[in-house]
């Protein structure tokens, strides 16, 4: 409905959702696209849920609505469908197939989904699930997850895979652009994969 | 010019830049924290920087370099700005020479704050200008203007972002930095610097007779401005303003306001040109309050007739509501979808191996579930999970809530938890008047030697500056004694043994007594290249009893009733200790 491209990267305190807001936001710059986001500071980078408002050709305030998002990026399987409300009609969803459990769950004895029952809850959605942790240690480094998320949402995005590709090459530090660069295209590859 | 992708706190920064700024000061405080954190990460620094001990420190430090004729800038939360009200009262009859801006960064929703206060009523109360910015282009730019401002009014101006502001990021076109640094120089003026009554109510007049220009300046200056485009209007402050422009039809007036005080006779013009007027702004009605005064005829639609909440931010979709419930049509159609509410919570957490849990844990198998335990602002007030956080109201109120707790009669423990910035920033005269007065109360100053809620900022504790030249530590030690306390003790809160006995000592205690429990920020530490091997578990001698679980570090997890340690562990080995039956190993143990 409206004239930005709303994507929504949500995870973990810690889990690296601001590196990945920032590549897409250099993307924009090098594509001469205006942008748009908003993220979470503070108290929520203490391990609690994180999340990332990001508007391509965004040209008004930052926050995108319940039920508007075109796309979600999800760092986690359980966050994926905590914000998956934000989704709007036919939204894309694209997770890691990995859980972290919140400590809460143990303290308080609550029952923690299973990723199976977490797809299967997700399964109206079009979702596509990456097991980025995987992924990341065959390109080299655990670290590269959200690159490697990143990758995978790449076709999914209104974003060349060049300026992508850039982006993340002048944002990561300068002693991993090599894992980092390798994490992306795995990352792509391996959506590709699915999808097919 | 150039582009760049930027947090609307690091835009705010780079302006000060282009504006010549001379002196910056400021407390830590989210969503404000960045602003000074850019500031003092400049390679090429030709200003003055420092983190202040607390928001009055700061203000005054501000104030004092605004009076020599240079440009300054002081930043904070708006809590903050409750510590610094008492300069900021007077501060509009002194005036200032150099221009002088006040940031107060607000948070609607309290995303991370006790409350949710509108800093523009502060502005009115004390009669200085006060700036309100709609996007993070807009926030550059009327932050370079800002100093121009308070020099041509000869007042502190209050900037006032929101954390929408200070916490989105986007393309930003930014100038160059400024290089027409000045030279400070306070020329003496008791009628103008020295508030006496017999000058005080001569510099009241004169600030009382600077509103009327001052408004009718602000909208010259384009920060208040209004379009006519048919017979119904919307009017919209700060942030609501790119709201409201997203779905606002083409043939409705729109008038933004970005600054106050307001021209009343401007948006009186503006009111008697339409039927229906809809005003939206996050918090308290502000731009409200002055429209019904001046809009004689026109029907207003607003908080005071249950449009827009008083509470709370605002997005697209909460506007297109209030448009709905005000009968204004609107460009798009929004359903509000209700979240998943099955899952388990994932509330931010203190972090594996944080020495607060430990502490934390210590002072409830002492103290027990029946003592009162006051607590304060800073990473620490989420050991609410543990159990050990039953008041918070603002910086430094831990102490003297819990002496006033105590010395009403309470007969349980008083166990008090303040953060070494906390206790430096107020909890000082806390102490001071709960020795001064024969307290009962323990108190913990949970000594983790930087800020690191709002992102690890040095203070005086630290042994580093802002600009990151080294510093005296100061001696918490001394300092609690030189404030009348007796007991004074220091842990280490990793040595859980240790700690339980010092605890033990205090709780036989009468009077006051201070224990420092102190262990760096495990961040910190990681970051300083401190390495510790992660605990193991034997899965043999596990027992599935649960206390480590309970302990709630998230490096420990629990499956088939069994307990684990994942990547997470920094290797404190607090559990190892907890452990009843042995089977948690510390591997590298210090």
């Amino acid at each position: 409905m409206s004239e930005s491209f709303d994507l929504l990267i949500v995870g973990v305190g810690g889990q690296g959702t601001v590196l990945a807001s920032n590549i897409i936001g250099e993307s924009c710059l090098i594509e001469k696209r205006s942008v748009r986001s908003a993220e979470t500071h503070g108290m929520a980078q203490r391990g609690g849920s994180v999340e990332t408002h990001i508007r391509i050709d965004g040209k008004y305030g930052s926050l995108i609505s319940p039920g508007t998002a075109d796309l979600i990026i999800s760092f986690d399987l359980l966050e994926a469908l905590r914000y998956s409300h934000f989704l709007k009609k036919g939204g894309k969803i694209i997770s890691s197939s990995g859980i972290i459990v919140p400590v809460s769950a143990f303290q308080q004895n609550l029952e923690i989904p299973t990723p199976e029952e977490l797809i299967e809850r997700m399964s109206g959605f079009d979702l596509t699930v990456i097991d980025a942790e995987k992924i990341a240690g065959e390109a080299g480094s655990l670290l590269s997850q959200n690159v490697v998320m990143l990758g995978a949402s790449a076709s999914a995005l209104p974003l060349k895979v060049e300026s992508m590709t850039e982006a993340v090459q002048s944002l990561v530090p300068p002693k991993t652009v090599e894992i980092n660069t390798r994490a992306f295209e795995y990352g792509f590859k391996a959506a590709q994969n699915n999808i097919s | 010019m150039s582009e760049r992708y930027l947090l609307g706190n690091e835009a705010i920064g780079r302006a000060c830049l282009e504006a010549n700024l001379d002196f910056a000061s400021g407390y830590p405080g989210t969503p404000s924290s960045e602003i000074v954190d850019f500031l003092r990460y400049q390679k090429e620094r030709e200003f003055y920087v420092e983190w202040s001990v607390n928001e009055k420190v700061a203000f005054e430090n501000a104030l004092g370099a605004a009076w020599t004729g240079v440009r300054s800038l002081v930043t904070m939360k708006h809590v903050g700005l409750n510590v610094a009200a008492d300069p900021l009262m007077t501060s509009g009859y002194t005036g200032i020479k150099g221009g002088m801006v006040i940031v107060s960064s607000d948070d609607p929703y309290a995303h991370s704050s006790q409350n949710e206060q509108d800093s523009r009523n502060y502005a009115a109360f004390a009669k200085v200008p006060c700036l309100d910015p709609g996007d993070i282009q807009e926030a550059y730019s009327m932050m370079v203007s800002a100093y121009d401002l308070s020099e041509e009014s000869g007042l502190p101006v209050i900037f006032r972002p929101t954390t929408r502001i200070c916490h989105s990021k986007s393309n930003v076109s930014v100038g160059e930095s400024g290089q027409e640094h000045r030279t400070a120089a306070f020329e003496k003026d008791p009628k103008q610097f020295v508030v006496i009554p017999v000058h005080t109510r001569v510099l009241h007049k004169k600030l009382n007779e600077k509103q009327k220009g001052l408004a009718e300046r602000l909208v010259e200056m384009g920060f208040n401005r209004a379009e006519v485009r048919g017979k119904t209007a919307v009017v919209a402050a700060g942030i609501s303003a790119s709201y409201v422009e997203e779905i606002i039809p083409d043939d409705v007036s729109f008038a933004k306001i970005g600054a106050y005080p307001i021209d009343e006779e401007w948006l009186g013009e503006f009111a008697g040109k339409h039927e229906k007027i809809l005003v939206v702004e996050e918090l308290s009605p502000v731009v409200e309050n002055v429209l019904r005064q001046v809009s004689c005829g026109a029907e207003v639609f607003g908080k005071k007739n249950g449009c827009v909440p008083y509470e709370g931010e605002l997005d697209p979709a909460s506007v297109a509501l209030a448009f709905e419930k005000a009968g204004f049509e609107h460009k798009y159609e929004y359903t509000v979808p209700e979240p998943v509410r099955d899952l388990p919570p994932r509330p931010p957490i203190l972090c594996a191996g944080c020495g607060h849990r430990a502490a934390f844990y210590a002072m409830k198998k002492v103290f027990g579930s029946k003592a009162i335990y006051p607590s304060d602002i800073g990473c620490y007030t989420l050991g609410i999970q543990l159990g050990t956080v039953d008041t918070t109201i603002c910086m430094g109120a831990s102490i003297t809530v819990g002496s006033g707790i105590a010395s009403a009669g309470e007969e349980n423990d008083v166990v008090c938890s303040i953060g070494d910035s906390t206790f430096l920033h107020t909890g000082i005269n806390g102490l001071i008047n709960a020795a001064y007065n024969g307290a009962n109360i323990t108190v913990v100053i949970l000594d983790n030697r930087i800020t690191a809620m709002t992102g690890h900022q040095p203070n005086p504790n630290t042994g580093m500056t802002a600009k990151g030249v080294l510093s005296p530590s100061i001696s918490l030690e001394t300092l609690c004694r030189s404030c009348g306390v007796s007991f004074v003790e220091t842990i280490d809160p990793y040595d859980l043994t240790g700690t339980l006995k010092m605890f033990e000592k205090a709780k036989a205690k009468k009077g006051v007594k201070v224990i420092i429990a102190r262990q760096p920020c495990v961040i910190d530490a990681k970051r300083s290249g401190i390495k510790r091997k992660p605990v193991t578990v034997d899965a043999e001698i596990c027992t599935g009893c649960g206390l480590c679980v309970k302990f709630g570090c998230p490096a420990i997890e629990f499956t088939d009733k069994k307990a684990s340690v994942n990547s997470l562990c920094m290797g404190c080995g607090v559990c190892a200790d907890i452990c009843p039956a042995g089977a948690i190993r510390p591997e590298g143990k210090r």
